[in-house]
């Protein structure tokens, strides 16, 4: 099998495929992580999703990324990818937002969540160092964080070890068809390459790669600015966000939605989001985005009035325009199965869906129910990706 | 930061309590590596020396506490007559963890 992309999907897919028996072979234009991997926060969160098929998802791959940092420290004992089940904390600024709040609480609890209410008193001896103006919090106890660029690299690093091969600096430009119509590999800036099957991990380039295949998706990017704060002793615990984050999250507006999300790290900067614009392509810094995201983090977090913010960085989450993962064959184009249009969950759903893949991959009865992820649901779509050609 | 006044020619600097000197338009930095120091930082892992490396405000090696304001870049500082400097552990920020 070919996987198209070197981020967290790709490594995910290529990592679970190689342990399920499969002949590997990742390519990526550029490098490992290089896209938007490599410019997030390594969330692994159950507590930002609805009861449903991507709430499912995500407890599934929560599980699997515990058992992921087991895995990789057993094979090799210097392997870190800084997996840590910090738990979230959602917090509500008035009484009104924190009814919906426990509304959803108690709706992800029948589906499987751990979710605790907290009172104004309860979340400040959880987060010591957060503005008492709040109305109460929710606490959600399997929400964890990596580090995405060494878990990415990780993932790799042992799928290599079991004989995965991997070309990086290797663009698609078409992918092949045999006779009967079915995808018989890729065709690359360096030479045509054969496969069985070939796996769409391309992020939010993953409609590019459909639309190759005539087999479009409707896959956008949506842009995210993270501040980042100078190192600090540990001052901050869980990952804390805004009631507000989750309907953020879930909004179809291309204008800017801003909702404010504050974790440390271990190397002891604290990351500041988030942001969501559909604004293409743009890498443009936007300083009037950067002041929202710190005024939002200095209102929930006081202490970073007096902290520096050290950089910035910019990247592409991959939206599905209907808020789905898109998981699986597709029945336009036999042969071709799709991991993409994960938007800011990637990281978080990774572990799943490389599960899911090899399974699809192998004919494995599947962990998840795939029918709401599957692609067929676009089947007579236009696409979207005019629009996204640089 | 503000330069009320241009400063004489010849000054003096205070790094951890001593009195070192410092010419108008010389960085801290410089005054710091002219009075025969090469480090005046100790990482927040392992405690390791670090001083002056890329000496152009990119590498965030040349941390000092100036003026009470901890981080600070002394390769892009400015000496200014009273400054004082303290030699910094960590992050700077050390007494403020929960």
């Amino acid at each position: 099998m070919i996987v198209i992309g070197a981020g967290i999907i790709g490594a995910s897919c290529a990592y679970h495929s190689i342990r399920a028996g499969l002949s590997v072979l990742v390519l990526d234009r550029s490098g490992v992580a290089s896209g938007t991997s490599g410019a997030g926060e390594g969330n692994i969160l159950v507590s930002d999703k609805p009861p449903g098929a991507e709430l499912d998802l995500a407890l599934l791959s929560a599980r699997r990324w515990s058992e992921l940092a087991d895995e990789l420290h057993a094979e090799d004992p210097t392997t870190d990818i800084e997996f840590d089940a910090k738990g979230g904390l959602v917090v509500a600024p008035d009484e009104r937002s924190l009814a919906a709040l426990h509304q959803q609480a108690d709706a992800q609890r029948s589906a499987g969540v751990t979710a605790q209410p907290l009172t104004t008193a309860e979340v400040a001896t959880h987060e010591p160092n957060l503005t008492p103006q709040i109305a109460g919090g929710v606490r959600y106890p399997q929400d964890a964080q990596t580090q995405p660029m060494l878990a990415t690299a990780q993932l790799l690093r042992s799928a290599r070890r079991h004989g995965a091969r991997i070309r990086l600096g290797t663009t698609v430009t078409g992918l092949l068809r045999g006779s009967s119509g079915r995808i018989t590999g890729v065709r690359t800036d360096r030479g045509d390459l054969f496969a069985g099957a070939v796996v769409n991990a391309a992020g939010p380039w993953a409609g590019q790669i459909a639309t190759l295949a005539d087999s479009p998706l409707p896959i956008e990017p949506r842009r995210g600015f993270v501040l980042v704060t100078e190192p600090l002793p540990r001052m901050i615990r869980h990952k804390v966000y805004a009631a507000s984050y989750v309907a953020a999250v879930a909004s179809d507006q291309a204008a800017l939605a801003v909702s404010p999300v504050i974790e440390g790290t271990r190397s002891g900067t604290v990351l500041i989001g988030s942001s969501r614009e559909r604004v293409g392509f743009d890498r443009t810094v936007s300083p009037d985005v950067l002041g929202v995201l710190a005024r939002n983090a200095i209102s929930l977090f006081p202490f970073l009035r007096d902290v520096a913010a050290l950089r910035t960085y910019v990247g592409f989450r991959p939206l599905c325009t209907d808020h789905l993962p898109v998981l699986g064959p597709d029945p336009r184009a036999p042969g071709l199965l799709h991991a993409c249009g994960h938007e800011g969950a990637g990281v978080g759903l990774a572990a799943g869906t490389g599960t899911l893949i090899a399974e699809a991959l192998t004919g494995t009865e599947p962990s998840l129910d795939m029918a709401p992820f599957h692609a067929g649901r676009f089947v007579g779509s236009q696409g979207v990706n005019r629009e996204v050609q640089p | 930061m503000s330069t009320p006044a241009r400063p004489p020619g010849n000054f003096e600097i205070t790094v951890d309590g001593e009195p070192v000197p410092a010419r108008r338009g010389q960085s801290l930095a410089a005054a710091l590596f002219a009075s025969g120091r090469a480090s005046w930082r100790r990482t927040r892992g392992d405690g390791r020396p670090r001083g002056l490396f890329c000496g152009i405000g990119v590498c965030f090696d040349c941390l000092a506490t100036v003026n009470g304001i901890p981080n600070v870049r002394v390769c892009l500082a400015e000496a200014q007559p009273g400054d004082t400097i303290h030699t910094q552990e960590g992050t700077g920020h050390d007494a403020r963890g929960c």
